[in-house]
């Protein structure tokens, strides 16, 4: 078989979306049968993307297996593929995540178990079509299609508060895409193309730029989520199933940071220039008021939900450090650093946080409970488990060795490029973020039981053990040896940094 | 003369089988109006045909400039035929199960189908007016029909009083426009106007009142007082019919007055209708979220639906028009479904209109739940189904002619709107059902309702076809 001109990126997208599909008609009532075809479904896909991963050049900066058809003829919109070293990483964690979040609900789902995996396996089409399409209007489609799956998964299968959780983080990311279309149209008016490469090079003048950008912002700000719109994440965290938390944390949120990457820098680089400082000092905000929110929370999931914000904090400020350091120093040294350690941070963040709750997924399993005050002393009972967690506990507080570190690191080296005090503040996370994560993995795993009921609880069992072991080993590999990330973005890393670093004004 | 009758023959056709029918259900002994029904599909199949063969290559413009027949008549008239046969069909299932059957319901939709057919291709404002009295005259009785409740008299009476306020409203334009201009023929209209002769300050008057008519009929803010009552009063049927096939030929109205009557005044109509269009959106969106019956629900959100479809006329270009064609075109499909849906889940005696209803649908029958969510999701404009497409159609179109903030405000509102689609999907997927019994409807019923909501799905996935039809109406 000729593996050259396989449309892998479609396939990439459409099994997992059939596959869903054909989970409904295999049906409930062959529960077994649906569980192993949608893990085989996610498997397949995760091969797909280690094939994808295989194939790729690292040393071409542009759009690779590109695949390009005419979807909407008479607006030329184009059913337009391709990944570039920015994409792939994050096709690879929506692969992985989909196999994690399949195996998660093996035996804990246990209503409309088919309806449950269709809605995965699809929302793993789409958030795939999202990093692949080039076509700004098929984007659309995938960034808006996606929320429905996952509007029904917190609906159905959420927590008590599920309703209201679910309506509010819909109407919160509808309300930022819906602009981001209205950027889109009147980039369509000026530039006579949906291509989000033809799009980039166009030049606009810095009014223009500036409410693009704000538009853009709205949508990419809202779903990765910054302060101060972030407040549907810690809702819809809690209230959704496990697997739905996982896919939250791990993948939607990078898709906001992913946006940024594709559309807000590049499109309006003159006017992400000039809102430098803001995003800046939001991102810090976000960095050290959202640690300090996270220290107070007595809800395990509230808490690792706003520990994404603060982490994501540092996504945002990696990709705005290097417009403060064209400004004051005109010239690129040390940008790709703050940029690579925002997408090595955003990657990392999807392994941790997508254990964090898995962890938090183990605990609620057995007592039904989120809440820290019911735990104390699962150490006890759960040596194996409270080994895993320790782990990502640590790594989510960024201890070297970890995934953690080196994108927390990255950018706080760059940071201090521009200003002291900016790495200072950034780098306060260290401390809050040990100082949350830690104080929470003392209250729950040590100390004495509270309830009688910890001391019964059963270890993890093998399928648990082989989900948090997948997610040790790659936190672990990450954190010693992040080459090979950083190989297959660096070139694409370079060449957007050179993009935004030329003024796009005439 | 003979071409002039030749490109009449679609609606003589109509005209001559609704007679016959009229004829044949006088003499009908049959409880359920088998042949009545059966006929009338027949005479709108026949109808389609004839539209479709004798469509011309290029506009025609005959009887002395009243009547016009060019692509958009064409289209608008093949769209009418095939959403009334589907109308009919609902409605048929409807009128049985509820024992409101009478041959009357069908013959006035013929009729008033021919009203909208002449109002798709007038070209003078005097048949633009005859084609719109006969369709809302059938309209009034068809309201009226179920004439032992008390609500559907009221809503028929309102509907008849304010209806015949608007037609007033309309003559009043057009009278005066005749006085300033001297004609009522677009052409004349247009090269009168443009001659520079006249005073435009009574032209502007007159089109005022032209455009308040129009706001009327189609359910506009602030002149749409009527609509919920009529589509909560009427029976299910009747509403259906109302909030679909006439909504095409009002568009048709809509365009041939504006583009091809009072094009001079772009300008002018522009800032008024951009007034109609956000209050109706805000109307519209705002208040259907404190609704708690659905066809009153869906009554407001077609006042929304109406702003929407103005902002593709506002933009005033050829696409624009295309775009709020193609706006009210899935507007028809998506409320047909919705309708459908109604009658579906509605028992003898029993009319499922109570946002309630659709508690726990998810449970009760997973399939009928999957279709509602599609229409659902449409209607909200989220991708990928053939909502989200008119939405970004006319928006597209609004923002190449320059009205950017215009734009931005009716996104805004289409946010609000989102709201209370997004309760009933809550309702039918989150909630536990009143009641388990199983979903009682015949098995073509099933069918057609199936693939109405699956086409909404299909063309948002390839909506190319349909968008090539609604521009090539307005290239020639």
């Amino acid at each position: 078989m000729n593996l050259d001109n396989l449309p892998i990126l479609s396939i990439l997208i459409w099994l997992p979306i059939l596959g869903g599909v054909w989970s409904l008609i295999i049906g409930d009532q062959e529960e077994r049968v649906v569980k192993r075809f949608s893990f085989l479904i996610s498997f397949v896909t995760f091969l797909l993307s280690v094939l994808l991963y295989y194939q790729f050049d690292n040393s071409f900066s542009g759009m690779q297996f590109i695949e390009e058809l005419y979807w909407i003829e008479s607006f030329s919109i184009k059913y337009h593929l391709g990944v570039d070293g920015i994409a792939l990483p994050l096709i690879m964690l929506t692969t992985f995540t989909t196999i994690l979040v399949v195996m998660a609900a093996w035996e804990v789902i246990d209503k409309n178990i088919s309806y449950y995996m269709c809605a995965f396996l699809i929302l793993t089409g789409l958030m795939n079509g999202v990093f692949v399409a080039l076509d700004s209007i098929l984007f659309y489609v995938f960034w808006e299609s996606m929320l429905i799956p996952m509007f029904l998964i917190i609906g159905i299968w959420g927590g008590p508060n599920r309703v209201y959780a679910t309506i509010k983080f819909f109407l919160y990311t509808f309300f930022g895409s819906v602009f981001m279309l209205v950027a889109l149209l009147y980039l369509y008016s000026i530039t006579d193309s949906f291509n989000i490469q033809v799009l980039q090079e166009a030049s606009i003048g810095l009014t223009a730029q500036k409410l693009i950008f704000i538009a853009f912002f709205l949508a990419f700000a809202v779903k990765i989520p910054m302060w101060p719109v972030h407040t549907w994440l810690p809702d819809a965290h809690v209230e959704a199933p496990t697997g739905g938390s996982v896919v939250l944390a791990a993948i939607m949120l990078k898709m906001g940071g992913y946006g940024f990457l594709r559309f807000s820098l590049p499109i309006a680089p003159d006017a992400s220039l000039f809102f430098a400082d803001a995003m800046i000092a939001l991102s810090l905000i976000a960095i050290v008021y959202i640690g300090f929110v996270a220290l107070v929370q007595e809800d395990m999931k509230k808490l690792i939900a706003y520990s994404s914000i603060s982490h994501m904090g540092f996504v945002t400020l990696g990709f705005f450090i290097p417009f403060g350091i064209f400004a004051a120093t005109n010239s690129n040294a040390g940008a790709v650093m703050g940029m690579e350690g925002a997408m090595m941070q955003m990657i990392s963040h999807g392994f941790i946080s997508a254990a964090m709750f898995l962890c938090v997924g183990v605990m609620y399993d057995r007592l039904h409970s989120r809440m820290i005050k019911d735990y104390g002393g699962v150490v006890n009972s759960m040596p194996y488990f409270a080994a895993f967690m320790m782990l990502f506990a640590m790594a989510n507080s960024g201890l070297p060795g970890t995934s953690g570190f080196v994108g927390e690191f990255l950018v706080i080296l760059s940071s201090f490029k521009l200003s002291f005090w900016i790495a200072f503040t950034a780098a306060l996370t260290l401390i809050l973020g040990a100082a949350y994560t830690l104080w929470m993995y003392k209250r729950v795993v040590f100390g004495e039981a509270i309830r009688e009921e910890v001391l019964e609880l059963k270890d993890i069992d093998a399928r648990e053990t082989f989900i948090l072991f997948l997610l040790a080993s790659v936190v672990l590999l990450f954190g010693i040896w992040p080459a090979p990330l950083f190989d297959v973005m660096h070139v694409s890393i370079e060449q957007l940094i050179q993009h935004i670093s030329q003024t796009k004004i005439l | 003369m003979r071409t002039d009758l030749i490109l009449l023959i679609p609606e003589i056709t109509l005209l001559v089988m609704a007679c016959l029918v009229l004829v044949v259900d006088a003499f009908s002994k049959d409880p359920l109006h088998k042949v009545t029904y059966w006929m009338a599909q027949l005479s709108l199949l026949l109808t389609f045909i004839t539209v479709i063969y004798y469509s011309p290559d290029y506009s025609y413009i005959a009887f002395n400039g009243s009547f016009v027949s060019d692509m958009m008549s064409v289209l608008l008239k093949a769209f009418i035929c095939a959403i009334t046969i589907v109308v009919f069909f609902y409605s048929y299932e409807y009128l049985k199960e509820n024992e409101l059957l009478k041959g009357e319901y069908f013959i006035l939709g013929l009729f008033a189908v021919l009203g909208m057919m002449v109002m798709s291709s007038a070209y003078h404002l005097l048949s633009i007016y005859l084609g719109l009295e006969l369709l809302s005259l059938s309209l009034y009785a068809m309201v009226a029909m179920q004439r032992e409740s008390t609500f559907a008299t009221e809503a028929a009476i309102k509907y008849f009083v304010l209806g015949a306020l608007a037609s007033g409203m309309l003559l009043y334009g057009i009278s005066m426009i005749y006085g300033v201009t001297g004609s009522l023929q677009f052409t004349d209209i247009v090269d009168t106007i443009n001659s520079g002769t006249i005073d435009k300050v009574y032209l502007v008057y007159g089109m005022i009142f032209l455009i308040v008519g129009m706001a009327f009929k189609l359910g506009a803010a602030p002149f749409h007082m009527w609509v919920p009552d009529v589509y909560q009063g009427a029976p299910t049927s009747v509403t259906l019919f109302i909030s679909s096939a006439p909504k095409l030929a009002a568009f048709a109205m809509a365009v041939r007055i504006l583009s091809d009557g009072l094009s001079p005044l772009i300008e002018d109509w522009q800032s008024i209708l951009s007034v109609l269009a956000i209050l109706s959106m805000a109307v519209g969106n705002i208040i259907a979220i404190a609704q708690t019956n659905i066809k009153r629900m869906l009554a407001y959100s077609t006042i929304a639906h109406v702003g929407y479809l103005f902002l593709g006329l506002i933009a005033g270009t050829a696409s624009g028009f295309a775009g709020s064609m193609f706006y009210i075109i899935s507007y028809a499909f998506m409320s047909m479904g919705t309708f459908g849906m109604i009658i579906l889940l509605g028992r003898y005696d029993l009319e499922a209109d109570s946002l309630d209803d659709f508690k726990g649908l998810f449970l009760r029958n997973r399939w009928f739940a999957f279709i509602m969510l599609c229409l659902m999701f449409s209607m909200a404009g989220v991708p990928p189904f053939l909502g989200f497409w008119s939405k970004w159609f006319v928006l597209k179109e609004l923002i190449a002619s320059g009205f950017i903030e215009l734009a931005a405000i009716s996104v805004f509102f289409s946010i609000i709107g989102v709201y209370y689609y997004l309760r009933i999907v809550k309702l039918m997927y989150f909630d536990e059902p009143e009641t388990m019994s199983a979903i009682k409807a015949t098995q073509q019923m099933r069918v057609v309702l199936t693939i109405n909501g699956i086409l909404i799905l299909l063309i948002g996935l390839a909506p190319n076809s349909l968008m090539h039809i609604c521009l090539s109406a307005f290239s020639g």
